[in-house]
């Protein structure tokens, strides 16, 4: 149980950690960037990456890898991080966000060199490429999985749902949509219940805390054979910094000094 | 031009296995062999060219080869951001026969990016040695060139049968072969056949003239058209006509330098 405890305190610390250095680079760029729909996801991104996803840093192109695709590409610093700590790229790389020769920009280009799978960034592009990948996996027999992360404003988009008719149609139980469902957009449109549409469509579904890291674990490693699975993952866009927690102020806004000072002591 | 196709994408299908094809819910009975071929590479997506295009590039990052099949504007405008955002540069072919097409598409199907073949229901009946990528002089001549691209071919050379004119062919537009236009491009006066929405090449051709030009534009005008009626209704009204098309080429001869 210590030992259990121990693996937790770690992981939140490597978070925090990854979340400063976001701070940092954004602040760095001297621009504004998505930084909140970046916490939103981070402890998904983390427990994908640690515990779920069959990869290759030192040879990120391995044909066996595992294929993830975060498909609401505004949430990019967030993947940068992890990559990053995961060894994919090195720091230089990661310092030089947004810059005018960098691999790495607010929204990801593909570069399967250093793990990224997609282009994304223009909502509901992600899900149909993850299916088309999915489906490719099985025609060619082949036994990896394929994850792609949604967001729930991002599911205003037909596609996302001619995504979901598609997949279960083809009986995709490679593929998993996670939906970073932080309620964003509801002042727009909302969509609840996520749950009971996913299952309408015939998906397999699990909702999970998208903070808590056994439940997220645990939700992933859910069977669902002849189904695709939809892990709805109940989140806080911001979470961690109490400014940014579901304040639209920042939903595209980059800290500054004063408030860089405050949410770095936050994090600390 | 649509049987071709079926012809020409059953016998791919047979030799390359890394080929798959998803119909947009059309032509699914052409191909009905097909799927009982080839069940796990011949789909009957359905009626959802977003996310079919979205699809194929999947399918595509994981070595597979996919052709898409619906009808022109599902393919072209519903989808347009997914071809732009999830394939990027994208090559366009415009056969002017079934023969034609068929030489197009198997040399460039497999070519690595995302290559649009426009079928047509109009087809020429003059036989032209076509090769991807590359334009065609149909003839030569001396006082104006006349640009024909596809199934317009036939209406350009009949109309330009005693006129001392070069005519040059064009079936891939994109990527646009500026090397054969600028070698055979005659004085500065420029009559453009395009069967789609008019002016699409005229930078290229501007490019490939080291003179400036005097064009003319022959194609569907930038207007809301809501005529139904008949093709041949439709080519009056156009211009897409021998005679439209012989009486413009002799205003531009006639024009000043």
């Amino acid at each position: 149980m210590k030992n259990a405890k121990n693996r937790v305190t770690v992981a939140e610390k490597t978070i925090k950690n990854l979340k400063r250095k976001v701070i940092e680079i954004a602040s760095k760029s001297g621009e504004d960037h998505h930084i909140a729909s970046a916490f939103s996801i981070m402890d998904i991104l983390w427990v994908l990456y640690e515990k779920i996803l069959s990869i290759f840093p030192n040879k990120p192109q391995h044909p066996e890898r595992d294929i993830f695709i975060l498909s609401k590409g505004q949430a990019s610093l967030g993947l940068y991080a992890i990559l990053h700590e995961k060894g994919f790229f090195d720091t230089k790389t990661l310092e030089s966000f947004s810059k005018y020769n960098s691999i790495l920009g607010g929204h990801p280009m593909k570069n399967t060199k250093v793990g990224i799978e997609s282009s994304t960034g223009s909502l509901g592009h992600g899900m149909p490429i993850a299916v088309g990948i999915a489906l490719g996996l099985k025609i060619q027999n082949k036994k990896q999985k394929v994850f792609v992360l949604i967001g729930d404003g991002e599911a205003n988009e037909g596609t996302v749902w001619e995504s979901a008719l598609l997949s279960s149609h083809h009986k995709l139980d490679n593929l998993c949509c996670i939906i970073d469902h932080n309620h964003s957009t509801d002042r727009a449109l909302s969509i609840d219940s996520m749950k009971d549409k996913f299952e309408s469509f015939g998906w397999k579904v699990s909702t999970v805390d998208g903070h808590n890291h056994k439940e997220i674990e645990k939700s992933l490693r859910t069977k669902h054979p002849k189904h695709p699975l939809a892990v709805i993952a109940n989140t806080i866009k911001g979470h961690g910094v109490s400014m940014m927690k579901d304040n639209p102020a920042w939903h595209r806004k980059s800290p500054n000094k004063e408030e860089f000072e405050l949410i770095m002591k936050e994090l600390n | 031009m649509r049987k071709q196709f079926v012809k020409t994408v059953e016998e791919i299908l047979g030799k390359n296995e890394k080929v798959v094809l998803l119909l947009g819910d059309i032509g699914v009975f052409g191909f009905r062999e097909s799927f009982k071929l080839y069940p796990t590479r011949v789909y009957n997506i359905g009626i959802l060219e977003q996310s079919t295009i979205s699809v194929a590039s999947g399918l595509s990052m994981t070595g597979l080869i996919p052709i898409i099949h619906t009808i022109a504007p599902f393919i072209t405008e519903r989808c347009f951001e997914q071809i732009k955002n999830d394939f990027g540069y994208q090559k366009i072919v415009v056969p002017g026969t079934a023969e034609e097409f068929d030489t197009l598409f198997k040399e460039s199907y497999n070519n690595g990016n995302i290559t649009y073949f426009r079928l047509s229901e109009r087809k020429n009946q003059t036989e032209v040695k076509v090769k991807f990528g590359k334009a065609n002089v149909i003839k030569k001549g001396k006082l104006a060139t006349v640009i024909a691209v596809g199934p317009l071919l036939d209406k350009v050379i009949s109309a330009t049968l005693n006129l001392d004119v070069t005519v040059i062919y064009l079936t891939t537009l994109r990527p646009f072969d500026t090397e054969t236009v600028r070698k055979n491009i005659v004085g500065n006066k420029v009559l453009i056949c395009e069967p789609y929405y008019s002016g699409a090449i005229t930078s290229n051709i501007i490019n490939s003239s080291k003179n400036p030009l005097k064009i003319d534009l022959l194609g569907i005008p930038h207007e809301f058209l809501t005529n139904y009626g008949k093709m041949e209704e439709h080519d009056e009204y156009i211009g897409f006509t021998e005679k439209e098309i012989e009486k413009r080429v002799k205003k531009l001869i006639r024009s000043n330098e």
